[in-house]
C-alpha cells in the first residue's frame, strides 16, 4: 500500500506582501485604483463643460482644493510607477530581429522613455499654444 | 570531485551557518515542520553541497532530489528564504551569516522534506505537444534532414534551453491560485515548438493557448523570467503567445471553423 | 490514486474553450499603453499645474475647451483620453480580485468592473456626441 500523503500548503490571501517582488506587483496593478478615479474626474470635467461655463469653472476652482492637489500628486506618482513598470516589461512584448539577432531590450526601453519625454513636452507645449 | 585541490580558506573553518529545513515525513507528519541545522561555511559551498553535509553528518533522513550538480538536469529545485532557486546555483556566501530557510518549491504538493510532486506539471508539459508536428504531405525520411537558418533556429532557441526544473511555477503566483493554469515552462516550451520553422503544429497548440488556462490566466507577474536558471523567459513567450492568441481571435471572428 | 497511470496512458484529445479575453485584452493593452505615455502630463496639467496656477488657466478655459470638444477631431481624443484608462484600470481591478482571493462570483465580477468602464464610456460619448457641433 502507499505511503504517499502529499501536503497541499495553502496559498494565503496575503502572499503578495510575503515576497517584495509580488509587493510591487500589486501596486502596479493597484495603481489602477487610483487612475480610474482620475478619469472619473476628467469625466465629471467633461459633464460639467457640458452644463455650461458657469459649471465648469466650479470644476475647475474644486481641482484647487488642498485635497485635490495632494491627490493629483499621488496620482502623478503612481501614474509615473505605472510608466515605469509598463516600460520595463514592454522589451517582453517585442519580437524583432535584426540580422537574425534579438533587438536589444534596452533600445526597446530607451525607445520608449525617448518617446515619453517627446511626448510629455509636445503636451505641454500644446497646451501652452 | 575534481582532482584539483581547494584553496586553503577551506582547511579549518569554525564558521557555522543556520540552515532551517521544512521537514515533512507523510507516514508520521500530519503537516510540515522547521528543523534546523548548523552547517560549516565555507564561501564555495552551494547549498546543495549544505544539504548533502546535513545528509550525510546530521541527519540522514532529510530528504531531497538532485542529480548532476550543475545546474542542467533541473533537479534541487527548492525555495531559499522564500525565493524559488536551484541548490546547485545558490551559494552560501550569498546569504552568511543570516540563516537559510528551505522549504519545498512552492505551489506544488509536498512528497516528503524538500521533494516535490510535479506530476501536474509533467502533465501540462505532456499535453502541448511538445514536439515536432510537421506537415502531413512532408518528405519522407530518406529525403535528409530538414534544414534550418541560424535565423530560423534563433526565433525559438531561447525557449529550448529549459530544464524543467519547475522554478517558474514555483515563482507564479496565477499557479498557485488556480492550478489549472497551464503554466510559464509549458507555455515557453509550446512558444519552442510554434516558433520552429520545421513544425506544423502551431494551429493544434493555438487551440491550448486560446483557453482560459492557456495564457489568459497570465497576468504578467513576471517573477518566472526573473528566477528561470536558464534564461529562458517564459513571461516573454507568453506575452507573446497573447498577441498570437488575440490574432488567432480576429480571424476566428471572420473564420469561424 | 495513482498519478504515474494517467501519464503513461495515451491523453484522451481535451475539449478546448477559446476564452474571449483578446477583447478585454486588447483594450486593456491600449488603454495601459495610453496610461504609460499620457496620463502623467494629463495629471500635471489638469490636476497640478493649472490649480496651482503654474500654468495661466486661460489655456484650460470653458471658451477653448468646448470649442476643442465640440469640433470633429477633439471629440474623439476626449472621449479616448477619458474613456480608455478605465478599460485598462478596470481590467487590471477585475484580475486583482482574483489575486486577492476574492472567487465567488467571477462572472459577476466581469460584469461590473466591464460594465462600469463601458458606462462611463456611454456617458462621456453621450455628452461629447450633445456638444458636437458640426
Amino acid at each position: 500500500m502507499s505511503k504517499r500523503k502529499p501536503y497541499q500548503r495553502e496559498m494565503n490571501n496575503d502572499w503578495w506582501l510575503k515576497n517584495a517582488f509580488y509587493s510591487k506587483y500589486m501596486i502596479r496593478e493597484g495603481s489602477s485604483i487610483l487612475i480610474t478615479v482620475y478619469s472619473l474626474i476628467l469625466a465629471w470635467g467633461v459633464f460639467r463643460l457640458s452644463q455650461g461655463e458657469e459649471a465648469f469653472n466650479a470644476w475647475l476652482s474644486a481641482l484647487q482644493h488642498p485635497i485635490s492637489i495632494i491627490f493629483h500628486l499621488l496620482v502623478l506618482l503612481i501614474a509615473l510607477y505605472h510608466t515605469i513598470t509598463w516600460f520595463s516589461l514592454a522589451p517582453k512584448a517585442v519580437d524583432l530581429y535584426i540580422k537574425g539577432k534579438p533587438l536589444d531590450a534596452k533600445f526597446i526601453v530607451a525607445g520608449h522613455y525617448i518617446s515619453f519625454i517627446i511626448v510629455t513636452i509636445f503636451c505641454l507645449v500644446l497646451i501652452m499654444l | 570531485m575534481s582532482a584539483q585541490t581547494m584553496p586553503t580558506q577551506q582547511a579549518v573553518s569554525d564558521k557555522v551557518i543556520e540552515v532551517e529545513i521544512l521537514r515533512y515525513r507523510p507516514e508520521q507528519d500530519e503537516k510540515p515542520f522547521p528543523q534546523l541545522f548548523e552547517v560549516p561555511y565555507s564561501p564555495d559551498m552551494s547549498i546543495l553541497e549544505a544539504l548533502q553535509y546535513i545528509k550525510d553528518h546530521l541527519d540522514s533522513t532529510v530528504s531531497f532530489r538532485w542529480s548532476c550538480r550543475m545546474a542542467i538536469c533541473g533537479s534541487c529545485g527548492l525555495m531559499v528564504n522564500n525565493v524559488p532557486k536551484l541548490g546547485c546555483k545558490a551559494f552560501l556566501r550569498d546569504y552568511y551569516p543570516q540563516k537559510i530557510k528551505l522549504e519545498a518549491l512552492a505551489n506544488f504538493p509536498i512528497e516528503r522534506d524538500l521533494v516535490v510532486d510535479m506530476g501536474d506539471f509533467i502533465k501540462k508539459l505532456e499535453e502541448i505537444k511538445p514536439y515536432i508536428i510537421p506537415a502531413t504531405d512532408d518528405k519522407c525520411l530518406s529525403e535528409g534532414t530538414y534544414k534550418q537558418t541560424p535565423e530560423q533556429m534563433e526565433k525559438y532557441k531561447q525557449y529550448s534551453m529549459c530544464i524543467n526544473c519547475g522554478l517558474c511555477y514555483a515563482a507564479c503566483p496565477q499557479y498557485g491560485l488556480d492550478s489549472k493554469f497551464t503554466g510559464p515552462a509549458a507555455l515557453a516550451l509550446l512558444a519552442r515548438y510554434n516558433r520552429d520553422s520545421r513544425d506544423a503544429g502551431s494551429a493544434e497548440r493555438m487551440k491550448i493557448v486560446n483557453q482560459e488556462e492557456g495564457v489568459w490566466s497570465c497576468t504578467f507577474v513576471g517573477y518566472c523570467s526573473v528566477v528561470c536558471p536558464k534564461g529562458v523567459d517564459p513571461a516573454a513567450a507568453i506575452q507573446l503567445l497573447k498577441v498570437e492568441s488575440s490574432k488567432d481571435y480576429l480571424i476566428g471572428m471572420f473564420k469561424p471553423d | 490514486m495513482n498519478a504515474q497511470q494517467t501519464t503513461t496512458n495515451q491523453l484522451p484529445e481535451k475539449k478546448y474553450i477559446r476564452s474571449h479575453e483578446p477583447i478585454f485584452w486588447g483594450l486593456f493593452g491600449a488603454g495601459g499603453m495610453l496610461t504609460a505615455f499620457l496620463t502623467p502630463v494629463m495629471v500635471l496639467v489638469t490636476g497640478l499645474l493649472i490649480p496651482l496656477g503654474l500654468i495661466d488657466a486661460e489655456h484650460l478655459s470653458y471658451e477653448k475647451l468646448h470649442q476643442f470638444v465640440s469640433s470633429w477631431y477633439g471629440a474623439p481624443i476626449v472621449l479616448v483620453l477619458v474613456a480608455l484608462p478605465l478599460w485598462h484600470t478596470l481590467h487590471r481591478i477585475f484580475h486583482s480580485l482574483h489575486d486577492l482571493g476574492i472567487k465567488r462570483g467571477r462572472d459577476w465580477q466581469q460584469v461590473i468592473c466591464y460594465g462600469f468602464a463601458f458606462a462611463v464610456s456611454v456617458f462621456v460619448f453621450t455628452l461629447l456626441l450633445q456638444m458636437l457641433s458640426l
